[in-house]
């Protein structure tokens, strides 16, 4: 997914001007994508802010084990007589402030990371770049892994920071490169020949050029982070106390519900990281397009490359 | 020459960090895990001389001010003392890897070269009729891609290997309970690959989505430049338009954003082999997490890494090969 945002960010072409953003944007929000997209997020975020508070309690247990989707329980039991849905609906929660949380401290590094070195340039910027580069290229979940088993930390702070500080170095270097093109543009060049502060340069007049990239940064970092807490937690890493859809994973995992055919039990947590997944990716999908104008698709005929322009016979 | 010897000099910064996180990785461990280790050790057998000193080298816990205990750090790895494994005492930790590699090598490696010769050639036709049937799947491949991989595994497990429909071997590398030998033979080349097949196509599915979107949007990019127009207007065959004039410029981004999804595949690969207790370095690197098996996981998180940053470096001079501007450049 890193790998896609990288390439489409150095596919990127300028901005353009801000009546073409504008027109962009309303095209954005008239593409399917965008609202399929932004539906499936909507839903899961009133899931987790709302839905624990009408669901009986996930740990509450029963009699009725293992028995598949009813009406009285509408994904089933566990095999000590949890309610799926209940704990699906709590998980929800804590996934996406893991999500969320993580997100935004690797979005804020990358943002202090990328946007400082391209704009200083010089030493500042060969360090900087070198250090994401580093961090880039060490695989991020066998490190998280080894941080993790270390420091046997419990309790969602810590989770989110070790997974933030092992997953900024991609949106820092696609920041990098935009703030370099950027940074030699008039209006940039025009401020620095009036003598505005540098602070003043980069807050006002590159940062906001860049809102979009950071944007879909902290999307791809939420999904990101998500997937890393639920394999960290299904590999038996997570808190045991925290409910997440990874360690509704790891418990069904390893009480056996693959054997016994309990799928109401290990389906639905993992379709919800998907699912989930997939509407964030949706909004990206939306924004690259609106980012780089190349990969929209224009009704003329120009875009119609399937038929030849000079017609062979 | 100077593009070749400033990415070497980068891996070898790389390969710097890698050895010293996992040095300053150990000093976080609370209490005295030395004494625990080893009190784990002589409960499944003799402990040998020297295995005290080996672990306190290899965990930096030596003695002497910060910069010694690195010192002696670098001097066991250099020696290649990665001590005894905890978990299957007293197998040497390098024994333990170097079973478990060419699981991990055959079908992490063979299933990504798939996966990404498989979603270049799709993205490039996607790209190419954009708009078309073919390109309107395109999003639905984001499903895949926000899948985790584990998750996938367990559907494959469920669905062809157990309850649903018997096809496939449940997990493990090959036949266990058959009297096949490891080794170059025909039964035992056949049951692997049975086993991996498995394995390998949810790395693949997982996968595969990403190069795809990355392919065609760079195919659509490269397709609305000058030189593509001008050879549409030479009537060259369209065939030669889109693979020698557009895909050749198009792939150049994935092949520079390999290094970065190799990490991914990599991670994916882990939980992947736990799931279908493939005989791999992940399946051992978790059974080691949970055992705290602490010389087995450093040693296996050092290779996985130097075996991440090696292939990054190949795609690297690769490219700076096949990519002229690349060397001009820097």
């Amino acid at each position: 997914m890193t790998a896609t945002n990288v390439v489409a960010a150095v596919a990127a072409e300028s901005g353009g001007s801000v009546t073409g953003r504008l027109t962009g944007l309303r095209a954005a929000f008239r593409s399917p994508r965008l609202v399929a997209g932004a539906c499936i997020v909507g839903f899961f975020l009133l899931l987790g802010i709302l839905g624990p508070f009408f669901v009986a309690d996930p740990n509450q247990l029963s009699h009725v084990q293992l028995a598949p989707p009813s009406l009285s329980h509408w994904l089933g039991t566990t095999q000590i007589g949890q309610d799926v849905f209940a704990q699906l609906v709590v998980s929800a929660r804590a996934s996406l402030l893991i999500g969320i949380g993580a997100g935004l401290l690797a979005t804020f590094i990358s943002v202090i990371i990328g946007i400082s070195g391209g704009y200083a340039g010089g030493f500042i910027d060969e360090a900087l770049s070198l250090l994401s580069n580093v961090v880039l290229v060490i695989p991020t979940l066998p490190l998280v892994i080894v941080i993790l088993a270390y420091v046997k930390a419990s309790g969602l702070i810590p989770l989110i920071v070790i997974i933030a500080f092992t997953s900024w170095a991609a949106a820092a270097r696609v920041l990098r490169a935009q703030t370099l093109s950027v940074r030699n543009r008039e209006y940039v060049l025009a401020a620095r020949a009036s003598g505005e502060r540098s602070w003043r340069i980069v807050f006002v007049e590159i940062l906001p050029n860049e809102l979009p990239i950071i944007v879909s940064n902290f999307i791809f970092g939420m999904i990101f982070a998500i997937l890393t807490q639920a394999v960290l937690a299904f590999i038996g890493l997570g808190d045991p106390t925290l409910l997440t859809w990874g360690n509704m994973l790891n418990i069904a995992y390893n009480d056996q519900a693959l054997s016994v055919g309990a799928w109401w039990w290990f389906i639905p947590p993992g379709a919800c990281i998907a699912l989930f997944g997939m509407g964030l990716a949706l909004i990206n999908f939306s924004l690259d397009e609106l980012l780089n104008p190349r990969l929209r698709v224009y009704r003329p005929a120009k875009a119609d490359r399937s038929q030849p322009l000079v017609s062979q016979s | 020459m100077r593009y070749v010897a400033r990415k070497l000099g980068f891996y070898l910064v790389a390969a710097w960090a890698a050895l010293t996180l996992n040095f300053l990785l150990p000093q976080l461990i609370p209490g005295n895990p030395i004494e625990v280790l080893l009190a784990k050790m002589s409960q499944s057998g003799s402990v040998p001389p020297g295995e005290a000193q080996v672990l306190t080298k290899l965990l930096g816990l030596g003695t002497g001010n910060i910069f010694q205990k690195y010192w002696q750090y670098l001097d066991g790895l250099a020696h290649l003392q990665l001590g005894l494994s905890i978990s299957d005492f007293p197998t040497p930790v390098s024994t333990e890897i170097g079973q478990s590699i060419y699981w991990t090598l055959a079908l992490v490696g063979t299933a990504t070269i798939i996966s990404f010769a498989l979603g270049i050639m799709l993205g490039t036709l996607a790209g190419w009729k954009r708009g078309s049937r073919l390109d309107a799947i395109i999003p639905s491949t984001t499903l895949l891609t926000a899948m985790p991989y584990f998750w996938l595994a367990l559907l494959m497990l469920f669905f062809f290997a157990s309850n649903v429909w018997h096809v496939f071997p449940q997990g493990q590398g090959y036949n266990t309970n058959s009297e096949i030998t490891e080794g170059w033979n025909l039964p035992f080349i056949l049951s692997a690959m049975q086993h991996a097949l498995l394995p390998a196509l949810t790395i693949v599915l997982s996968s595969v989505g990403g190069w795809l979107l990355g392919m065609r949007n760079m195919m659509v990019s490269t397709l609305s430049d000058d030189y593509v127009v001008a050879a549409e207007a030479k009537g060259l065959r369209q065939r030669r338009i889109m693979i020698g004039y557009a895909a050749r410029n198009a792939v150049l981004p994935s092949v520079s954003g390999f290094a970065i999804s190799l990490g991914f595949v990599v991670s994916g690969a882990i939980a992947m082999e736990y799931v279908f207790s493939y005989p791999g370095l992940g399946f051992k690197l978790v059974q080691a997490v949970s055992n705290n098996d602490y010389p087995l996981m450093q040693g296996i998180f050092l290779v996985i890494t130097f075996a991440v940053l090696g292939a990054n470096m190949v795609v690297d001079l690769l490219h700076g090969f096949i990519d002229p501007r690349t060397r001009l450049s820097r």
